[in-house]
């Protein structure tokens, strides 16, 4: 038997060795990525949060998609920074998931309302057509409604400079 | 968020309740039902991602279920119901992995090493020491004349 | 005195530090002296490795008494526990999270050591010297692991809190008592038989002898880790709620892969005591199969496999781990490259022989546990590569088992009655025929006599159960030529592998049993409202509330009846805990050999209804019961008396074993 093949083991272990490695690195290792990148925005017909209104359509402009809730403290912990967002002219599009319209109405009063209109998603039925599994998670629709990127968890300054320039070189 | 290590690191991981609200999903066909069961079983639930949307209570899971529910209520196939949710979610949700090209070796990986294993234990076997033959004659004459060469010098 | 009482928890981490500094003397000073040949020196392995154990059992019991006190000045006790907690789960929450549990990893690899100090009379020093020193080697990674990374001495102070966070409400259970300890035992012990192999290599003697020395330590962990693995899974069936019992988890999946490799290291190890055949294969085996045990704390603590633990892992202790790792393995697979011998053993063997089966055994538990490894590893190599997320869940892990286990299942028999160098496939078959015979037709029988339909799975499980036990007997029947009273002289090894093959079968069976008949309802159910699923017969007597020592609960009297007869009352539970506000639900089972009954709650509903998942699960207990002859088996293997033979010369093996054939 030739000695060289007594080193496989240990290649073989080396090289899972390194897997870990890289294993350890990565962070946010619950964030999936979704098959919806590329995909036209689902056709949807609900009422806006605000005025109880039917509307099917996000404006053909480049927008932010946000999925909130009342309920979700992440949500309240990113609102203070979509404000902001919002009086820089980035256009907001609220998803008010799984919530409660009166409640969701209270929230926007009190803590201010970056987006230009709320869809209302009390069942999470147009969530679950985005592959929504935890608010907040935010969507880049260009103005043809493709949807360019999607981020899970809270919008922050750091994330939002990974995604402005692309969100700012959409169409 | 200790408490959930705390479970991991002995062996069984985010363990939950058991999710007991079958009566919500009516089959007159008891195949219907263990077909649900099965479908329920081999997605796994994106929110709490060590669960399969049969134990799950996660909220997203629940609308899951709802969703597979509904659609195998309107006729649809298996494939497409997993279809479906993987459009949407991702192949993260089928626990069974897609055949393809970059699952090639997860597929074939534990019968390619039993082949490969199964080539080295011929190779073992032919590599077997052959036990020493007896000396031809030419060979003891041979060893005589060396012999008689170290006594002489 | 109240002082010095105060200052326990301290004098705990100096025991460890202890522990520590003594490890560290005995991984350097007997290999020193193994180096130099003398003898005086090698001479301190033994006491070393008895207070090194000693120093850890101290610590382990000051932090036992810090629970049960209730001294929540020291942080791991204040998340852990909780003055209302009942005293055995305060013990028993000692080892309830990562710190604690590292800390009883350690003092029972301190404990095997103290065992090989005290049970190795028959070997010769230097052995003893280098396999202590490499057990001192791996203690002083691990110590310093949990010193540096995850101290359960650290204190809460100044301010301590008034009362504890309490245990995890789902590891308040007699199984957790017992399971954890079991499994470690297991995992630890594999390092035993992994120090005799370094030991060997760099002793250069891979012989008959090595094997022999090593085969006991091997049952030994293997019977903790079957044992472990066993309790792990009854205890999750009944505890987490839903009557599942293996769910291939990366948990469960990190316990099952040591536990493959040993078992090939078990019968790889009879083959080089008996033969002097496949040295270098058994020693790798050795290498990996405490490096698995390695593998699976890493995969566990560290963060890197599923999602769910990114919260609580700690990047410095999964860096740490992997260092540990590197090291350990690392270390020895070069070792073994280097040292290993490739010069092929003499000894010839026939491809139909026991060598050539007990090869094939070796392959096939291999290939399992390579299976295993790479459906857990898969999903992140697809996902370091870029290629999006996947899952490899229990469908994959089934698709790849159910063919293994089959195949496994035939050789087991025919390697356990073939004979060593050459057998003839003819006398194999003729020997084996009414097993066969029997086996196909009961095989066919079940699935027919169960509901009357053809489930190949059921064939092929019940199948190749019915034929391990049939030509398993039918062997013990032949070497017994006949007379029952000549069983027990076969030798309690020989013995202690049959109960242990009848194990697997009884294994097989309940596993294919309660897979394809469960039978299992879900349903709103109130007072008074009946409930029938196969032949049972459930009625909702009565609810009510109970007050635990530390949670509320919810509980449902069942009356279960079989036909008119009632056969069971059943208490399911849905439990409050009172300090975290978790909610668990607790199951009530009714046990025989061949079905369980389990009844448990879901969501309370309106007018006082609730949601009840009702099963029938046929056979359950045999997928345990097995795991319990398995055990036994082993426990008679090691008990077999040429183990304790003293001073015996160390190649007397083989020829000894020629006029022993019997056993394996």
């Amino acid at each position: 038997m030739n000695r060289a093949f007594l080193f496989i083991p240990l290649l073989g272990f080396i090289a899972m060795g390194i897997l870990f490695w890289i294993g350890l690195g990565q962070e946010d290792k619950t964030s999936l990525p979704s098959p919806l990148i590329g995909k036209p925005f689902p056709t949807f017909i609900l009422n806006t949060v605000e005025s109880g209104e039917s509307t099917n359509h996000l404006p053909q402009e480049p927008v932010l998609v946000n999925v909130w809730a009342t309920w979700c403290p992440t949500c309240k912990a990113e609102h203070a920074f979509l404000n902001e967002l919002a009086k820089e002219g980035v256009k907001i599009v609220g998803i008010n998931y799984k919530d409660d319209d009166f409640k969701a109405r209270q929230w926007l009063q009190a803590y201010g309302n970056p987006y230009l209109f709320n869809i209302a998603d009390p069942d999470g039925k147009l969530g679950l057509e985005l592959g929504v599994y935890g608010a907040p998670e935010t969507f880049l629709v260009d103005s043809k409604g493709i949807i360019r990127a999607k981020h899970i968890g809270d919008l922050n300054a750091q994330v939002w400079a990974r995604l402005q320039p692309q969100f700012e070189a959409m169409q | 968020m200790k408490h959930i290590f705390l479970t991991l690191c002995l062996w069984f991981p985010l363990a939950a309740l058991a999710t007991v609200d079958g009566y919500k999903y009516p089959f007159d066909d008891p195949q219907d039902a263990a077909r649900f069961e099965q479908l329920a079983q081999d997605l796994r639930c994106p929110k709490c991602q060590n669960q399969n949307l049969a134990d799950s209570n996660a909220p997203v899971a629940v609308d899951l279920r709802d969703k597979v529910y509904e659609l195998m209520q309107e006729g649809q196939s298996d494939d497409e119901i997993v279809g479906y949710l993987v459009d949407r979610y991702g192949d993260f949700v089928r626990y069974n992995p897609p055949f393809r090209a970059e699952t090639v070796l997860l597929w074939f990986g534990p019968a390619l090493v039993f082949v490969f294993g199964l080539l080295l234990l011929v190779l073992i076997r032919r590599g077997q020491k052959q036990p020493p033959k007896p000396l031809s004659a030419e060979e003891q004459a041979r060893l005589q004349a060396l012999k008689n060469k170290a006594k002489s010098s | 005195m109240t002082n010095l009482s105060g200052m326990l928890p301290e004098f705990g981490q100096l025991a460890l530090i202890f522990a520590l500094l003594v490890a560290a003397v005995q991984m350097v000073v007997p290999l020193v002296g193994v180096r130099r040949g003398q003898a005086w020196l090698m001479a301190y392995a033994r006491p070393l490795a008895s207070a090194q154990a000693l120093f850890l059992i101290i610590s382990l019991v000051i932090l036992a008494y810090c629970f049960v006190v209730d001294d929540f000045s020291v942080a791991y006790v204040a998340k852990n526990s909780n003055t209302a907690l009942p005293t055995a789960y305060k013990i028993s929450a000692v080892w309830g999270a990562h710190e604690g549990s590292l800390l009883l990893w350690v003092t029972m690899l301190g404990c095997w050591g103290l065992a090989v100090a005290w049970f190795s009379q028959s070997l010769p020093l230097d052995m003893v010297a280098r396999v202590l020193s490499i057990m001192g080697m791996v203690s002083v990674g691990f110590i310093l692991f949990t010193l540096e990374t995850s101290n359960p001495f650290d204190r809460n102070l100044p301010s301590m809190p008034q009362e504890g966070a309490d245990l995890n409400p789902l590891l308040q259970d007699f199984g957790l008592i017992v399971h954890p300890p079991t499994l470690y035992m297991g995992y630890v012990g594999l390092s035993v038989v992994f120090a005799f192999a370094l030991a060997a290599l760099l002793g250069g003697r891979l012989d008959a002898a090595w094997a022999r020395w090593s085969r006991p330590w091997t049952i030994a962990a293997w019977v903790f880790l079957t044992l472990g693995i066993a309790l792990g899974s009854w205890w999750a069936y009944y505890e987490l709620g839903w009557g599942g019992w293996w769910f291939w988890d990366p948990v469960e999946n990190a316990s099952l892969m040591p536990w493959l490799v040993a078992t090939a290291l078990l019968h790889s190890l009879a083959v080089t005591e008996k033969r002097g055949l496949f040295k270098s294969w058994t020693v790798l085996l050795a290498i990996f199969a405490f490096s698995l045990s390695l593998l699976g704390t890493f995969l566990v603590r560290s963060g890197v496999l599923t999602s769910v633990h990114a919260f609580a892992s700690d990047p410095e202790r999964g860096v740490f781990i992997l260092a540990l790792l590197g090291i350990c393995v690392g270390g020895s697979l070069l070792l073994y490259a280097i040292k290993a011998p490739t010069v092929a053993s003499v000894g010839r063997y026939e491809w139909v022989s026991r060598e050539s089966f007990l090869l094939l055994n070796n392959l096939l538990l291999l290939v399992a546990a390579f299976a295993i490894l790479l459906g857990t590893l898969y999903p992140l190599i697809i996902d370091f590569m870029g290629m999006g997320k996947l899952s490899v869940g229990a469908a994959w892990f089934n698709f790849m088992f159910v063919p293994i286990s089959v195949l496994l299942a035939l050789v087991i028999a025919l390697g356990a009655m073939a004979r060593w160098k050459a057998d003839d496939l003819k006398r194999l078959g003729s020997e084996t025929v009414a097993a066969m015979v029997a086996a196909v037709l009961l095989g066919l029988a079940v699935p027919l006599l169960a509901d009357g339909t053809m489930n190949w799975q059921v064939l092929l499980g019940m199948g190749i159960s019915f034929w391990l036990i049939g030509a398993t007997l039918l062997d013990v029947w032949k070497k017994a030529r006949g007379r029952l009273n000549r069983i027990p002289q076969l030798g309690m090894s020989y013995l202690g592998m049959v109960l242990a093959h009848i194990g697997v079968a009884i294994t097989i069976i309940g596993v294919t049993m309660v897979s394809n008949y469960s039978i299992e309802v879900s349903a709103r159910m109130a007072k008074g409202d009946t409930e029938t699923l196969g032949d049972y017969r459930f009625e909702f007597v009565d609810a009510g509330h109970i007050e635990g020592p530390n949670f509320v609960s919810d509980a449902i009297r069942f009356r279960v009846y079989d036909g008119e007869r009632q056969i069971a009352l059943l208490q399911p539970e849905k439990r409050r805990y009172n300090a975290s506000g978790s909610i668990m639900t607790e199951a009530a089972i009714d046990v025989s050999l061949l079905r369980d009954v389990y009844v448990s709650m879901g969501e309370p509903l309106a007018d006082g209804a609730w949601g009840i998942r009702l099963q029938v699960k046929p056979f359950m207990r045999w997928v345990w019961l097995g795991a319990i002859f398995m055990s036994l088996g082993g426990l008679m293997a090691m008990l077999d008396k040429r183990y304790r033979q003293r001073k015996n010369a160390p190649n007397n093996a083989v020829q000894a074993s020629t006029a022993q054939e019997v056993t394996a």
